[in-house]
């Protein structure tokens, strides 16, 4: 649907009442796979770059393979299943899905159906404003991931029109945790915002166990976004549409916020809803149909009968809960008061979704303000005109490393941003960036001196000035000697020198 | 003594008696495994239990031989030749489980047991025939033509391991490896007048044994004495990481548990559980098969053996509930066969990846094989699984408790291994239903998971071909079976005044000794 056909937002909310589901994926970090010894490339550790490189018998299902569960994963499971207060299943099965698809390479994915590893919980959400708003979580399970298709010839990239398609099993296999929500309603006009927030909290969790990388981008957290509307005054929830491939926080709210608008323009017309998954394209704002989906859908679950059921005792599930961090609500709290922010510097990071970044790049030594400073500054800037996430820029240690050259006065702020740059820019650490580009202030007196002695020369009529006492005409000096020195001088020192060498 | 006389010797004899004579230097490993060779050449043509012989068979047991000359520490079976059913992978050979859509496949691995018998320095000659995907009981199911029986070639060798119970008892190797999810091994063994045992489900690792249905399959050892099963037991058993359904426990010895029961009188007070439901009185038994039955309980009783009648009210649903449960798990695990990564490949011009794939599985798969993924797919349907699926299960565990109940009055159960001697070749291809039945017997244990061998139990008055005494044991209690075994064979074959297998008719073939009838 053309933006133009789509209601507006305001509109829509008055008419209908907005219920969202997400179904979000999380890639474990784990160092070797969900069922097999392969090396898992979500944990980027094991540096995974050629096709069908990181893979066993199990990862392609040859005749005669059989899986065995990693215990790691199991317990990172438990982690975040108590993490999103669910309970956890004393005992718990994995499952056949059984379904014809050539990513999937026994055509059928180990899944958990009715008997998932956590379930009934309720995760606490942080709007913008502070508004916190209770998430109920149906169910977290554990499942293995497919491998990747590229499909060769055909104009959309699509299996559709596709000439022939590449299959690369690398990532077939790789750990995933499955968070399913229950319908969420009341969120209203909030319910775009309350889908970023939503998918935010889940990053900042994952990271703060820990157990995944949680790279949108690089596809470790994946988020599946479920809509209906449903008129206002009807119990009755309405026909839902599952949004796929939203890669980003901005995209979550975004794609919600336009199927709200785009189910609200059918629905006004006497339109029904189809149900099915969508697409979103970040390049267009919009959703396109996929494949239709239906509740009727055979997958001819089954108990897997290669593996035995999941048992975990309850010491071990005592032990990651008492290891279990603090939530991402209480945590913000505590955080906003230690590091001493204001209100408004607090949602400042909050909502540009680098608490994490900062909290790490404090973590390393930095003082908080110079932390948010170049965070929600600098990087965010780089970041936004280059499409990426912040974090993926740059690390916390760098950042970090950064702010103690500027206060140790070895880099100016001006030095410090080219130093920034160039450490996105893959030219290495900051101390090598320095070194490289030769960034450092210039700390001997001697050559300063002969600058200050240079300037102080050139300009007689503003030595006389500062000789009878107007010292804010120095200003004039410490400029030229600055320019003179390509920048690469501390302007506090430059400036004792030019009083200093007035009297002279 | 001739070449050919000595050549006859040697494939004639026990793995026990060969491993002692390799293990004094009285024979090769070259030697044995050349004598094997040279009766496969001889009788394969008329056999067929070979779809594929080992080339380096010879190489390898050089090293073996090599390694003994120069003084290394070899395992006791160490140079001895043995056959692998076609379901095992094997790095150096095809693997195809008697299916066309895996024609010429050469796993990239070794499934574990294949490992475990390299690290015990034994020579695969080959690859054994049997009913596709271990889908039969009478090999007639393989896509590459049927084993015909050393008793009688117009009959049948037994399924699905037709392959490896004919090579042993037509003298093609001492000993082989069978898989076993409803009778594979023992019913084979019982109509080819040898030795199978199905273990402990978990006890041997099915790591690399292409499935037929996951939580019954296990593999086991096929021979022409208890004592050669179970020293192959031991060198192919134990935890393997691999098989998340390997029991982690440590095992006894099973050729320690065969020798005692062959030298001691462990039959003296044992009890003999006599399964009512599976003793014959219902139809579909062999009048020859049920007299040999009823004659080995007299020697029993005879040698003190205490014999008992059990019931297990719930075997009568096990025929049904084994046909849903192994096709539901069977049209799951053959679904990888699609074309994508190995196998078969029907090429479908300007088709998509889905009529690749449904052209590949339609000329790949036998017609018993669609069958069961039809029957599988549709047993696991939404609004079919509980009243298929569902119910199967149940019934599954109400065959463990029956089995529990019975061993808690017996120490082993026993019964025919198979209600008929070998039939014809054609006889039951028509009518699936009679060809399913003749698992009856050995279905309750792949189901409760309990160890079960099958063993001669001489030959039925009206055909003079081989019945089979199938035992029963407790789960992790094999190594009861092995002992109860040994035993029972050493009774019968002093009955007999002699082994069974002495008594295969001659096969053409220059290594054969002109023996019995």
């Amino acid at each position: 649907m053309a933006r133009a056909e789509l209601m507006d937002f305001d509109t829509a909310l008055e008419l209908f009442e907005p219920v969202l589901g997400f179904e979000v994926h999380v890639e474990l970090s784990t160092k070797t796979k969900m069922f097999s010894d392969a090396p898992n490339p979500a944990f980027s550790a094991n540096e995974v770059t050629d096709a069908n490189t990181a893979i066993t018998p199990v990862c392609l299902g040859l005749p005669g393979s059989l899986p065995v569960v990693n215990e790691q994963a199991v317990r990172y499971s438990i982690s975040l299943g108590l993490a999103l207060g669910c309970q956890i299943a004393p005992m718990s099965r994995f499952a056949r899905k059984n379904y014809f698809y050539p990513d999937l390479a026994k055509n059928y994915q180990i899944s958990q159906y009715d008997e998932p590893i956590a379930f009934e919980g309720t995760l606490e959400v942080e709007l913008e404003d502070g508004t916190l708003v209770q998430v109920p979580i149906e169910r977290a399970h554990m499942e293995e991931d497919a491998g990747k298709l590229t499909h060769v010839g055909g104009s959309t990239g699509r299996i559709q029109g596709a000439e022939s398609s590449l299959v690369d099993y690398n990532r077939a296999g790789v750990p995933l945790v499955e968070i399913v929500t229950k319908p969420i309603v009341g969120a209203e006009h909030r319910a775009p915002e309350l889908a970023r927030a939503y998918v935010s909290t889940i990053r900042d969790i994952v990271r703060a166990l820990g157990i995944s990388e949680a790279r949108m981008e690089r596809g470790n957290l994946r988020c599946d976004a479920n809509v209906s509307l449903r008129p206002r005054g009807e119990q009755k929830l309405g026909i839902r549409t599952e949004t796929k491939n939203v890669n980003s926080l901005r995209s979550v709210e975004r794609a919600v916020r336009y199927e709200i608008q785009r189910q609200a323009a059918i629905l006004a017309k006497g339109g029904t809803i189809t149900q099915e998954t969508r697409h979103w394209h970040e390049d267009t704002g919009t959703t396109s149909p996929g494949r239709p989906k239906s509740d009727a859908d055979d997958y001819r679950y089954f108990p897997e009968p290669d593996l035995l059921p999941v048992v975990p005792s309850p010491a071990l599930i005592d032990e990651l809960r008492d290891a279990l961090p603090e939530p991402p609500a209480a945590r913000r709290r505590r955080l906003k008061e230690e590091w001493g922010f204001t209100d408004l510097e607090f949602r400042d990071v909050v909502n540009s979704g680098l608490l994490v970044e900062v909290a790490d790049t404090v973590a390393a030594g930095a003082s908080p303000q110079q932390a948010r400073k170049w965070w929600t500054g600098e990087i965010a800037r780089i970041a936004n005109a280059q499409d990426a996430e912040p974090g993926s820029l740059i690390s916390a240690s760098d950042v970090a490393a950064v702010v103690e050259l500027v206060e140790s006065g070895a880099l100016t702020d001006r030095l410090a941003r080219q130093v920034v740059e160039g450490v996105i820019a893959g030219e290495g650490t900051p101390a090598e960036v320095v070194a490289a580009r030769g960034l450092q202030v210039v700390s001997d007196d001697g050559a300063l001196i002969a600058a200050v002695d240079a300037a102080l020369a050139e300009q007689p009529d503003v030595l006389e000035k500062i000789r009878d006492g107007k010292v804010q005409a120095a200003g004039a000096v410490i400029g030229a000697v600055m320019k003179a020195m390509g920048g690469k001088a501390d302007a506090a020192r430059v400036r004792e020198l030019v009083l200093e060498r007035a009297q002279a | 003594m001739s070449a050919a006389a000595n050549s006859a010797d040697l494939t004639r004899a026990t793995a026990a008696d060969l491993a002692a004579r390799l293990a004094a230097g009285e024979v090769s490993s070259v030697e044995v495994t050349q004598a094997h060779l040279d009766r496969i050449a001889a009788v394969d043509g008329d056999v067929h239990a070979f779809l594929h012989v080992n080339a380096a068979a010879l190489e390898t047991a050089a090293q073996v031989d090599a390694d003994r000359a120069a003084g290394v520490a070899l395992p006791e079976l160490a140079g001895m030749p043995i056959a692998i059913k076609d379901v095992l992978c094997t790095l150096d050979m095809p693997s195809t489980s008697g299916s066309k859509i895996l024609e010429g496949w050469v796993p990239p691995y070794d499934a574990t047991v294949v490992a475990r018998l390299r690290a015990a320095r034994m020579i695969p000659l080959g690859k054994t025939n049997m009913d596709e995907f271990a889908m039969g009981s009478s090999t007639e199911h393989s896509a590459y033509g049927p084993t015909r029986n050393p008793w009688d070639l117009e009959r049948i060798p037994g399924g699905s391991g037709g392959g490896s119970a004919a090579a042993v008892s037509a003298f093609e190797a001492p000993v082989a490896l069978g898989s076993d999810t409803g009778g594979s091994i023992r019913q084979p063994a019982a109509v080819t007048g040898s030795v199978g045992v199905k273990p402990t489900y978990g006890a041997v690792s099915r790591y690399g044994a292409i499935a037929l249905a996951s939580s019954l399959d296990q593999v086991g050892p096929v021979s022409r004495s208890v004592l050669d099963a179970a020293l192959v037991h031991d060198v192919i058993g134990g935890h393997d990481a691999r098989d998340a359904t390997s029991i982690p426990d440590a095992w006894p010895s099973m050729a320690e548990a065969a020798r005692r029961g062959a030298q001691g009188d462990v039959l003296k007070g044992l009890r003999v559980g006599v399964v009512r439901e599976l003793r014959g009185e219902s139809g579909g038994f062999q009048a020859g098969v049920k007299q040999r039955f009823e004659e080995t309980l007299d020697l029993l009783a005879g040698a003190g053996a205490e014999i008992v009648e059990v019931s297990a009210p719930n075997f009568e649903y096990a025929v049904a509930a084994y046909y849903l449960i192994l096709p539901a798990e069977a049209s799951s695990n053959l679904a990888k066969f699609d074309s994508v990564r190995f196998g078969l490949r029907v090429e479908v011009p300007g088709g998509t990846v889905e009529d690749v794939m449904a052209a590949t599985r339609e000329a790949g798969f036998g017609p018993e094989v669609k069958r069961r993924i039809i029957l599988g797919t549709y047993a696991l349907s939404a609004g079919y699984y509980d009243a298929y699926y569902g119910s199967a299960q149940k019934v599954r565990t109400l065959i463990q408790r029956d089995f529990a109940a019975a061993f808690e009055k017996a120490d082993i159960l026993v019964s025919p291994s198979a209600p008929t001697t070998a039939f014809r070749f054609g006889e039951k291809l028509a009518d699936p239903l009679a060809m399913y039945l003749n698992d009856v017997t050995t279905i309750p244990a792949n189901l409760a998971g309990v160890p079960g061998m099958g063993l001669p139990m001489g030959l039925a008055p009206e055909d003079s071909l081989p019945t089979g005494l199938q035992l029963m044991a407790p789960a992790r209690e094999d190594a009861r079976l092995y002992e109860a075994g040994a035993a029972i064979e050493a009774l019968l074959e002093t009955h007999w005044g002699g082994p069974l297998w002495a008594q295969v008719p001659a096969l053409s073939g220059s290594a054969s000794n002109g023996g019995a009838r």
